[in-house]
């Protein structure tokens, strides 16, 4: 596999001399980051040039960066923490896995949304048909827009319901919850009666703490 | 000419065939299928999000409750994303026994879908034949974890303990008297490798038994020759995986192509399906079982010869021994630490795959240097064929969905996390 990611490390810096704005080789994984600009066209050439091939988009996920490295919660939110400096370049992205069958690699390229307040990416669900409801998933969960996306509706949350829920200022015990009213005889929404709370404490300790790594 | 009239219907969430909760939006010609809309999120419960606000350790039981048909699969993959970030090397005898519970976990989860997928299209004895041999499979992971389904056995860096030296026993009841019990002892006298050794010896007869049912069945060929036929390009491209890219002729496993753990030193085969349709799936996982059935058994033999630590000697990720830590102040603190603080996973991001008995089964971890991840992805296999199914059931009956889905072989634990 080593030998394998060695020759795609080569392929791609000669294949994308200039899209590639970073190129990682960690824990025998290989992390492309493109721009979003250039996100479609690298994208579709990852799967149609014989040195790639990427055949397969196994997953596409969002991430949240906006508090990476910060150990402040409040509320059942997670805080951004003015010590810490910004590890990445904007709030939001997304990630993409890929699988060739035909060279068996795989390779993860990620892609930044350049605006925090309505991040805006391409979709490519022309490009792999699977990302259809991948982008959907994304948009739901993260408030991700995939411009150019065939039917970007909510996906996983309730009819109706308001919000981004995995978005990192989103509370984990929400904003509503439901019972049954017997006085209206049906069901109803009110704002949440439990209080947030954190069992064990989120902490982050110095470089190899504890002799790992 | 009557005049016909397209109307929608809906099917679900609580339907029988609709394996748990989905909800489809089924735009009908008369009784053909012009579009599916699948309506997924009912049993949304969060875990990714979860597990951002859990340590490490804490998220290891939700894993169960994704896939709840194949837990320690669900479980494997991830122990294995954070045995990677830890840069962890596992005992060998730990590496077999989460093998071999992954095979077991296969052929629970396949005697589940074939029994289940059976009984959706009208065939009612396969489902009792394969829930008699799947029991014996649930004893096992009683007697490994305590649990019958969620059983949290396998550990970053290991798995809990070792196997069991006894299998738990019938007792004399109003149902059963002395004797009958006794009888059904019988294999249950020794060691849970003694146990599963007689089960993997008569397996291959009782898969015999369900093929008897089914393979040559009139009906079950008309159910599912034919029914949601893929083309390789079609599978590739819709990111299928495990069974039903292999059912389109695609030969791709996990455990051949990227082999993780021991599966390097196993003999098995990869079964390929030719039409890509229903029938050719049922053939690629009732071949799968018998290939696990092998796998099963040369786990055995190794696992009989090697003794040896199950999980690793690492105090900062598996807790010490008790008796030590009722005797040393060192490892006491190391307890205490780790489960009330839990473990530190260096920061960086790691994916690793399993070959999941519903396909490649992914977990994702983005980790800060905290002690809990800072996102946790889960590429559940069933997502994608269920975004899948608008396609594959275009053109057909209302009764193929039901063959349709039941050939998918959904869950929704995963499918909506």
């Amino acid at each position: 596999m080593a030998a394998n990611l060695n020759l795609l490390t080569t392929n791609l810096t000669t294949i994308f001399t200039h899209q590639i704005v970073n190129l990682e080789n960690k824990l025998g994984e290989l992390t492309l980051v493109v721009s979003d600009i250039d996100m479609l066209e690298v994208l579709t050439r990852l799967r149609d040039d014989p040195n790639l091939r990427f055949e397969q988009m196994i997953d596409l996920c969002g991430v949240d960066y906006c508090t990476y490295g910060s150990d402040i919660c409040e509320g059942g939110a997670y805080l951004k923490s003015d010590i810490v400096p910004d590890a990445y370049p904007s709030r939001f992205a997304v990630v993409y896995h890929l699988l060739s069958l035909t060279h068996n690699i795989r390779l993860r390229v990620r892609v930044f949304a350049k605006d925090d307040d309505l991040p805006i990416l391409n979709s490519v669900a022309s490009i792999w048909p699977c990302a259809n409801w991948y982008e959907r998933e994304a948009f739901d969960l993260y408030g991700i827009v995939f411009t150019g996306h065939p039917d970007l509706r909510r996906l996983l949350t309730d009819y109706g319901f308001v919000g981004n829920p995995f978005r990192k200022d989103f509370p984990l015990s929400g904003h509503v919850e439901m019972r049954y009213d017997p006085e209206q005889q049906r069901v109803v929404y009110q704002p949440v009666s439990i209080e947030p709370r954190e069992l064990v404490p989120r902490i982050i300790r110095e470089e190899h703490y504890g002799g790992l790594k | 000419m009557a005049e016909i009239k397209n109307y929608t219907m809906n099917f679900g969430p609580q339907h029988p065939s609709a394996h748990g909760v989905l909800r489809l939006v089924l735009e009908l010609d008369g009784e053909v299928i012009e579009r599916a809309d699948p309506h997924i999120g009912l049993l949304h419960r969060g875990t990714e999000k979860l597990a951002e606000h859990k340590t490490y350790l804490q998220s290891l039981p939700y894993m169960d409750r994704l896939d709840y048909v194949s837990m320690m699969c669900n479980e494997h993959a991830y122990v294995m994303a954070v045995e990677k970030l830890l840069g962890l090397e596992v005992p060998l005898r730990a590496q077999y026994i989460r093998v071999m519970f992954d095979e077991i976990t296969r052929i629970m989860n396949h005697l589940l879908w074939l029994g289940a997928h059976a009984l959706d299209i009208g065939a009612m004895t396969v489902f009792l034949y394969a829930f008699r041999e799947r029991e014996d499979l649930m004893d096992v992971y009683e007697a490994v974890s305590g649990a019958r389904l969620h059983a949290a056995y396998y550990r970053p860096g290991g798995v809990y303990r070792d196997l069991p030296d006894s299998m738990p026993l019938y007792q004399a009841s109003k149902i059963h008297n002395a004797n009958a019990v006794k009888k059904m002892n019988e294999n249950r006298e020794g060691s849970l490798l003694d146990f599963m050794e007689d089960f993997a010896n008569r397996f291959p007869a009782c898969v015999d038994e369900y093929e008897t049912l089914l393979t040559d069945n009139r009906i079950w060929k008309q159910r599912t020759v034919g029914i949601g036929v893929v083309t390789p390009e079609r599978a590739l491209a819709l990111g299928f995986s495990g069974a039903m890219l292999r059912g389109s002729g695609i030969a791709w496993d996990l455990r051949k192509k990227q082999p993780y753990e021991i599966y390097n030193r196993l003999d098995f085969d990869i079964p390929v399906g030719v039409e890509g349709d229903c029938y050719d799936r049922y053939l690629v996982r009732v071949e799968e079982m018998r290939q696990s059935n092998r796998i099963i058994k040369q786990c055995i033999s190794w696992l009989r010869q090697n003794p040896g630590p199950v999980i690793v000697n690492n105090f900062k990720v598996a807790p010490p021994k008790r008796e030590s830590m009722k005797q040393n102040m060192e490892e006491l603190i190391h307890h205490f630490k780790l489960f009330t603080e839990g473990m530190h996973v260096p920061s960086g991001e790691a994916y690793a795959a399993v070959e999941h008995p519903k396909g490649e089964f992914g977990i994702y971890i983005i980790s800060d240097g905290a002690n809990k991840p800072y996102r946790l992805k889960i590429r559940a296999p069933g997502f994608a064929h269920i975004a899948a199914l608008d396609e594959m059931a275009r053109g057909h009956m209302i009764a193929d969905v039901v063959a349709i889905i039941g050939t998918q072989d959904i869950v929704f634990g995963e499918v909506d996390r």
